[in-house]
């Protein structure tokens, strides 16, 4: 006998249940069929405009720095300056997303533009966010060739670019976005939360940014 | 890592008068039961979703079977391959045939009890693979050779001194004159030196918060972006997992997050929480070329269907340590086994057997501060009741605690001689209190008075105070 079917075996006997039990197999069916949504706390049932408040209090509070701009033609301008005000060099990592590659990055003479995914070699990656949760102020990442997975870990700056649009009141509003561009039940192979810059409490409780992950994360939000 | 549960005692009496572990102890209460209650007094919904929680979690348990083979499904789907263990050897083995079939000559990992349980790393190095932990505390604690004191922060019982001698002891390739006396001098250093060990490794292995059923994803949640870096830069990434952790939904998933990180560290959300479905797809720039999903079993399959069923809701949040009278007085390693505290006193008697762990159940105050805080409502003094139920049943309990419990229970069962003893016993331990109204020594209790005094009796038995109190209340309702 297989090791899974001791295993199932095993746990079908403690449960006192046949393998086939038509009951309990509809059961599990419907459940991941309708993947009831449960309790939404209040405070990220808002209207769409104070769900952008919402994001930018909480971003702030975790520890993230927040900008808006109103177009992404402003995105490469606010991009140098912060890179100018921290003292870092005029260079960025993105990855192939066409509203981040067709932003106009020309404008910007002296920055460099590496494309692709990190090597770790980058002090700042820009990323796009597919969404943003208000609820917990928290970025939805997908990985691929638009948006490639080492940019959010790698540099020490992580710049990510948000459409007010893609700003949800709760996480369970994320799961319904993306079913619709992957399908039900299908996943991209990372999705990435994240919630403020890189932390680690693990030397006498003391929390510190910048464990492994960036030590800053700065979002654009694109009104 | 040994089994040393049955030294409890002797464990707990060297923790006692160690002063370094004493004053790194002080930091448990300090880092994380204010922040707990902050965070929780700012949701309203907690309560509620504790509820939800739960029942989410005893749905699964009560279908595990059938949410396996749906998880098992989609995780092949996704290209992934699923691999089944019986036992934590049967888990070190199919590890260690991935590792070597990647040609592995180093691994990093992620934060993982799992590994802690089956005892990952002595095996990978037994066998020529040096494994990496890149999670803070548990590289530290690795460079010391120790085990975890706690769930989720493995160091807790180190303070900075330590961690500074540790780090030049190994990190002989930096300059000697380095300053190393602030945490955050420590924490970069580590993150130079484990940098180069990400992109160095092979194989990266990471534990399981989650395994979602409905998409096949495995979800780990951290702060550090360590799990994350040990997963997305191997080529092969292995993920071990206990049944238990199966969820239905990505919704289902989103409510226990709510409650996880909350009653963890205090935050609403941890930084990093990342679903992981199948090896890098055809187009994708990062990633690795395998994953790996190690299920591994290890005696939980026996706990479902009897009264520690429950014990298989926890999420490993650490609350219940960090909220223990006894952990906070002796730390973790006192408890001489991979899990500490009350959500270990209660597991590992079920992973590894009462006889060799009667001690950890009978670790506890019955305080009930666990179950209080336990986000996933797992009824923890109930079950540590239960094993010392058993305990006692199987004559494990010692000499003297059997015939006192058996002196006891003579006068309990009869009801007149106990009052009798009682009303003769009660003023004379009173009489013999003195004016001080205490113990300082007192004739087979020097295990309680060498340490504290024992308050004295005040002269009357509780039946009697309680016949005056209701004479009191019905002359006043006259």
């Amino acid at each position: 006998m297989s090791a899974r079917d001791t295993v199932l075996g095993k746990i079908r006997a403690s449960m006192r249940v046949p393998a086939s039990d038509d009951d309990r197999k509809r059961t599990v069916a419907a459940r991941l069929a309708e993947a009831p949504r449960g309790i939404i706390p209040q405070r990220a049932k808002l209207p769409k405009a104070g769900q952008l408040e919402l994001f930018c209090a909480m971003a702030s509070q975790f520890g993230a720095t927040v900008t808006r701009v109103s177009d992404y033609k402003d995105v490469p301008a606010e991009v140098s300056t912060y890179l100018r005000a921290r003292n870092l060099p005029a260079a960025i990592r993105i990855g192939a997303d066409k509203r981040l590659k067709t932003a106009g990055w020309a404008s910007e003479k002296t920055l460099e533009v590496r494309h692709g995914a990190s090597d770790g070699g980058d002090l700042a990656g820009v990323s796009h966010a597919m969404a943003g949760v208000a609820e917990t102020g928290t970025l939805a990442l997908l990985s691929g060739p638009d948006n490639p997975t080492t940019i959010n870990f790698l540099p020490e700056h992580h710049i990510v670019v948000l459409k007010a649009a893609d700003i949800t009141g709760d996480m369970e509003s994320v799961w319904t976005m993306l079913r619709m561009t992957q399908g039900k039940g299908e996943m991209p192979r990372a999705v990435n939360l994240v919630t403020g810059p890189s932390r680690s409490g693990d030397i006498e409780q003391t929390i510190l940014l910048g464990a492994h992950g960036p030590r800053a994360v700065h979002i654009i939000v694109v009104t | 890592m040994e089994l040393t549960s049955n030294k409890f005692k002797e464990n707990a009496a060297r923790a006692l008068v160690d002063l370094q572990l004493q004053k790194a102890l002080g930091n448990v209460e300090k880092g994380f039961i204010g922040k707990r209650q902050k965070s929780v007094d700012a949701l309203p919904e907690f309560d509620a979703l504790r509820d939800n929680a739960r029942d989410i979690k005893n749905h699964v348990l009560a279908h595990l079977d059938l949410y396996l083979e749906e998880y098992e499904r989609k995780v092949l789907a996704a290209g992934g391959h699923v691999h089944w263990a019986e036992t934590a050897e049967d888990a070190r083995r199919i590890v260690l045939e991935i590792c070597q079939k990647a040609g592995a000559r180093t691994v990093t990992k992620g934060k993982s009890m799992i590994t802690e349980e089956i005892a990952l790393n002595d095996h990978l190095e037994a066998n020529g693979i040096e494994p990496v932990e890149t999670d803070l505390g548990e590289y530290i604690i690795q460079l010391r050779g120790e085990h975890p004191s706690h769930i989720i922060a493995p160091a807790v019982h180190l303070n900075k001194e330590q961690v500074e001698s540790d780090f030049r002891r190994v990190h002989t390739h930096l300059p000697e004159g380095r300053d190393l006396s602030e945490p955050v001098s420590l924490l970069s250093e580590a993150r130079e030196v484990l940098r180069q060990r990400y992109f160095a490794a092979d194989v990266g292995i990471t534990g399981a918060n989650f395994l979602i059923a409905e998409t096949g994803t495995s979800v780990i949640v951290t702060n550090e972006g360590n799990g994350d870096l040990t997963q997305t830069l191997g080529k092969v990434h292995v993920v071990v997992a206990s049944i238990e952790k199966i969820v239905p939904t990505l919704e289902d998933t989103a409510q226990i997050l709510r409650v996880l990180a909350r009653s963890a560290t205090g935050q609403d959300m941890s930084v990093y929480t990342t679903f992981s479905t199948g090896p890098k797809r055809a187009d994708d720039p990062d990633g690795p070329d395998e994953y790996h999903v190690v299920l591994l079993d290890n005696g939980r399959s026996a706990m479902l269907g009897t009264e520690y069923q429950d014990m298989l809701r926890c999420i490993r949040c650490g609350a219940c340590m960090n909220h223990c009278p006894v952990y906070h007085a002796v730390g973790g390693h006192a408890y001489g086994s991979v899990y500490p505290g009350p959500m270990g006193a209660v597991l590992t008697p079920s992973l590894n057997g009462i006889d060799e762990t009667g001690q950890l159940p009978n670790a506890s105050t019955f305080c009930g501060r666990c179950e209080a805080v336990c986000p996933m409502r797992i009824p923890l003094p109930k079950m540590m009741r239960h094993w010392r139920e058993r305990e006692f049943e199987r004559n494990l309990t010692p000499l003297t605690a059997r015939y006192g419990l058996k002196a006891w229970a003579f006068f309990a069962k009869r009801p007149r001689l106990y009052r009798l003893a009682a009303s003769f016993g009660m003023p004379l331990l009173s009489l013999m209190g003195g004016s001080s109204r205490r113990f300082h020594s007192l004739p087979f209790a020097g295990g309680w008075t060498r340490h504290r005094d024992l308050p004295a009796p005040e002269g009357r038995t509780f039946l009697q105070a309680w016949a005056q109190r209701e004479t009191q209340k019905q002359e006043a309702g006259q």
